[in-house]
């Protein structure tokens, strides 16, 4: 695996995220700045990390989506690239419009840091492989900002088109706004492009893989995606 | 630039312009006798410049007039301690050649007029403080002390506090560990917020703020200068009146997101050998960095405010020198690394620029358009301030409470349900979980516990922290509670299985010009002195807040004391939470049944009175080294220390913590049933083993003179106190979880 971690300024979880990545995968990711204009050659995952890039100032993700670097991210997208982007990342995949939507403040206008409970949705897809349909998994979230929300025709699409991967669902995989801490609309956690290769999500599989630490639930993904480029190799 | 200039003579001096009458004087803070020792200083009238760093360098903030003397008492230095107390936070060594940088420090006079700046921005100046040594911060932690629930202001105060708190730590990126948060009538004009940083550098890269070498160019970096915050630090040093609110103006706003970029590029101009000395610009701004780094240096410094970056346009030379705006560096860089520092900060999108440079003259000189706003004698400005013996008075001890004088209540489990939904009991989850306290990877154990645990980068050691003092004991008896404050930082470490290493020390207190209130602060530093001596466990780092009054009305006296703890192995941490049914549970530490200042005195017989319960160091030490090496050994499932709401409370934070219940045996004979349930007796905790180790752990115990005595078996759904109804776990957890939520909704 040949990955590539954003670095806007702001963001701050990258080093979170080159360690999983690390730790799973075996290689080091490299770690591109925001001003650069190419992705490293052969980079077959690109993850835009958590955090508060620009602060969150003016809207979480808009000035980050608009950096030199997001045109080599839509063209790595468009010719198929498997492409990343948690909390902040999801945002921002969403202000540069590679994904639908926006996150709005959660329901309880607080930010809000704690395991939550997601479904599983498909397991047939690079980012989930690691996983069985109907699963249910426990990874922490970190956000203000998590309250998906899209016009309804738009929200439609996405479920008539199996693009909701993850849910916000109860321990035994209920879908409940008592576990659906930031009001989501129809508890979506995260969903795909069109084509399924960008991924968007608000919470953090990268802080949930190493059992010394805590839960070990957001192992998946990352094995799912190492074992995905594998086999397209 | 500034030092090509001809010699600097006081007859270039500017005129002054604004006559400084008594009244001006005064406004600065400054006393009459303090004025005249400032004319005897300098053998003339000084410039209003001059006045206004005067009065930010001698109020009690930066100067610690009132506190030095006191303060020496302390024990400073021990085997692995690296840097103490003087410069921007405490150095200790924590092996493989890492250095642990820590310091916790007030902002409560900002917090109580603008909750949400005055704490992001206490959370930032604490934070800088702990990169500016060259440490990446790793954790940070809080304690908070709010007014009555029911006073008007206390939710707005917690909701903003909380919310600043999480805003900057956040956005900046260190997880929130812990902390703590308590509600007293005597803090409702004037809450507490103690912030905590701790970081990990590299033991031989650590950065100190002394300036060397001459004509070395100082270099300012970082966000724009602004007029906010100009005065802060003389607001912090006087008590609050009807006025408070007109204040709001010397609050500073914070933002995060300049000072992550700070971080990063301090870290990378460190980490490229460019930097000799840097200081961050925090109380008093670029007044007291710039003299700080020259007279620990023993040079002096001239500083040319005309290359200044400035935020708003026309900002006078008064303003430049007093405003306390945030996320500002000042360094001295070796002259042939300028610039490629320059591009690091640029490449940040940070100013830089250069400001000045040091001198051999050791004087402190300030130019501003083409005139010299202040020269003065750079060393004397701090060696000079005033230093207070003040007098004080230590009150008579209160009474010893007879437990047996204190009415039994109907039921034990009715005091404990009640005990659990107070406002100091309850869980504190709505406040932590606005904080994040997982990023970075490496929270082993959240917030809830005895001491947050965080892994030292990729292991195998960990840190423990915490923050403790319970201010009730200290006002009943400054010396005692002193000691208690320090002695249950040092449980909280040991009960998660940490060898406790030293502390920060956050000294909050009223007027100290009331005898009565330097009683208290008197009292409480011996007793702290007292305690860390006989732990080890010394002080480091600190800060004092005097002044915490408003009308007239002192907050209790609140010496938070902030521990750091070393586990060899992270794995190998203890948690509260019971593990599994039909094991042992152990209280190790002598049970009589201290009702004094108990919270079951307070809460349910709403009496504030009596003595606190005495510490034993002795027995303190002796009984926790047991349970540290109990939890070494792997003997010890699950440990928890005793404090407030004493046994009772205890057991059932543990067994909420696991879902797993607890049988309780009969209370022994000899104390009345609820001393022995609610008692704040000192040196205890609770332990559990499986049941087939209880006794050999208890024959353990006796042979180094520790008592251990079984108390109960874990198991079932449900607290089984002795004689009482069943109280499951569930309603309990609904009412220990319930309090706070349902308050910051409205209700009460």
């Amino acid at each position: 695996m040949k990955s590539a971690v954003l670095v806007f300024p702001g963001i701050n979880r990258e080093r979170d995220m080159a360690r999983t990545i690390r730790l799973i995968s075996g290689a080091e990711p490299a770690m591109v700045w925001h001003t650069e204009k190419e992705l490293p050659v052969g980079c077959d995952l690109v993850v835009i990390p958590g955090g508060f890039s620009y602060g969150d100032y003016l809207r979480c993700g808009a000035i980050a989506a608009r950096s030199p670097i997001m045109e080599a991210v839509r063209g790595h997208a468009a010719k198929g690239g498997l492409t990343l982007g948690v909390c902040n990342g999801f945002q921002i995949l969403c202000e540069a419009g590679l994904l639908p939507g926006v996150l709005m403040r959660n329901e309880n206008l607080r930010f809000i840091c704690r395991d939550v409970y997601l479904r599983v949705e498909r397991s047939d897809t690079p980012f989930t492989r690691g996983y069985n349909a109907g699963q249910v998994i426990r990874v922490p979230v970190a956000h203000g900002e998590g309250n998906y929300i899209a016009d309804g025709e738009t929200i439609a699409r996405l479920e008539g088109g199996g693009r909701v991967i993850f849910r916000y669902a109860s321990p035994d995989g209920m879908i409940d706004p008592n576990w659906n801490h930031n009001g989501a609309i129809n508890a979506i956690a995260g969903i795909v492009s069109e084509r399924g290769n960008v991924l968007g999500m608000m919470p953090h599989p990268e802080n949930h893989v190493e059992s010394a630490v805590g839960p070990t639930d957001g192992r998946g993904l990352f094995a799912g995606l190492v074992e995905a480029l594998e086999k397209a190799a | 630039m500034a030092g090509t200039s001809p010699a600097m003579t006081e007859e270039t001096l500017i005129p002054n312009e604004t006559p400084i009458t008594p009244a001006l004087i005064a406004e600065h803070g400054l006393k009459a006798d303090e004025y005249q020792r400032i004319l005897d200083l300098i053998g003339r009238e000084p410039t209003l410049t001059e006045l206004g760093i005067f009065s930010a360098m001698w109020n009690e903030h930066c100067s610690y007039k009132s506190s030095k003397v006191h303060l020496r008492g302390l024990p400073t230095s021990g085997p692995h301690v690296i840097q103490g107390p003087g410069e921007n936070a405490g150095v200790i060594d924590i092996g493989d050649g890492l250095a642990c940088v820590f310091k916790m420090e007030s902002h409560n006079h900002p917090s109580y007029i603008e909750p949400y700046q005055g704490a992001a921005t206490g959370v930032g100046g604490i934070l800088r403080d702990v990169f500016t040594m060259g440490a990446r911060p790793v954790a940070c932690l809080n304690a908070l002390s709010f007014g009555d629930p029911r006073h008007p202001k206390t939710r707005h105060l917690v909701a903003g506090v909380v919310a600043g708190i999480g805003g900057y730590g956040n956005s900046f990126g260190v997880p929130t560990v812990g902390g703590s948060v308590c509600f007293h009538a005597s803090y409702d004009g004037n809450c507490l917020v103690n912030a905590m940083a701790v970081g990990i550098a590299a033991k031989d890269q650590i950065f100190y703020s002394a300036a060397s070498g001459v004509h070395m160019p100082i270099v300012y970096l970082g966000s724009k200068t602004g007029r906010d915050g100009i005065h802060g630090a003389s607001m912090a040093s006087a008590e609050f009146g009807e006025d408070s609110e007109e204040k709001r103006p010397t609050v500073q706003v914070g933002d995060p997101f300049s000072e992550k970029l700070l971080l990063e590029a301090c870290l990378e101009i460190m980490a490229k050998g460019c930097v000799i000395a840097i200081q961050d610009m925090g109380a008093a701004g670029l007044t007291s960095s710039s003299t700080e780094m020259g007279a620990k240096g023993d040079l002096g410094v001239t500083l040319d405010l005309d290359q200044v970056p400035c935020r708003e346009e026309g900002m006078s030379a008064y303003e430049m020198m007093l405003s306390e705006s945030q996320e500002r560096m000042l360094m001295v860089l070796k002259p042939e690394k300028e610039k490629e520092a320059e591009s690091v900060f640029r490449k940040w999108g940070l100013d830089f620029a250069l400001v000045g440079e040091t001198t051999a003259s050791k004087r402190f000189i300030v130019r501003h358009r083409g005139e010299i706003m202040a020269d003065l004698p750079i060393k004397e400005l701090g060696s000079e301030a005033p230093v207070y013996h003040r007098p004080f008075v230590q009150m008579s001890k209160p009474p010893v409470i007879d437990a047996a004088s204190v009415p039994a209540p109907e039921s034990i489990a009715d005091v404990l349900e009640t005990l659990i939904a107070t406002p100091d009991l309850c869980s504190k989850r709505w406040v932590w979980e606005q904080y994040d306290h997982i990023i970075l990877g490496n929270t082993v154990q959240r917030p809830g516990g005895d001491a947050a645990v965080v892994r030292v980068q990729d292991g195998p050691k960990g840190l423990a922290l915490t923050t403790d003092v319970t201010p009730r004991y200290c006002e009943a008896d400054p010396f005692e509670g002193g000691k208690q404050a320090v002695a249950e930082c040092w449980r909280n470490l040991t009960a998660v299985g940490a060898r406790p290493l030293a502390v920060t020390d956050n000294l909050n207190f009223g007027n100290p010009e009331r005898p009565e209130i330097m009683g208290q602060f008197v009292g409480c530093v011996r007793g702290i002195g007292e305690a860390c001596k006989a732990l080890d466990f010394p002080v480091v780092s600190g800060n004092v807040s005097l002044h915490n009054e408003t009308n007239g009305r002192a907050i209790l006296p609140t010496p938070s004391i902030g521990g750091v703890g070393l586990l060899d192995d992270f794995t190998q941490s203890a948690t509260l939470a019971f593990k599994r049914a039909g094991e042992e549970i152990l209280a190790v530490g002598e049970t009589i049944g201290w009702l004094g200042q108990s919270m079951f005195l307070r809460e349910i017989c709403g009496r504030e009175e009596g003595a606190p319960p005495p510490v034993d160091l002795v027995e303190e030490r002796e009984n926790g080294d047991f349970v540290r090496a109990l939890i070494r050994d792997g003997t010890a499932t699950a440990v928890h220390d005793l404090s407030d709401g004493g046994l009772a409370v205890a057991l059932a934070e543990m067994a909420m913590a696991s879902g797993i219940g607890a049988a309780l045996s009969e209370a022994p004979v000899d104390i009345p049933a609820h001393a022995y349930w609610f008692g704040e007796d000192q040196a205890r905790y609770l332990v559990t083993v499986p049941a087939a180790q209880a006794q050999a752990v208890i024959e353990r115990a006796q042979a180094v003179g520790v008592l251990a005595t079984s108390i109960g078996v874990t198991g079932g759904e449900a607290l089984a106190l002795p004689g009482e109804p069943l109280l499951t776990l569930k309603a309990l957890t609904e009412r220990f979880e319930g309090w706070l939520p349902h308050y910051m909704a409205g209700g009460l």
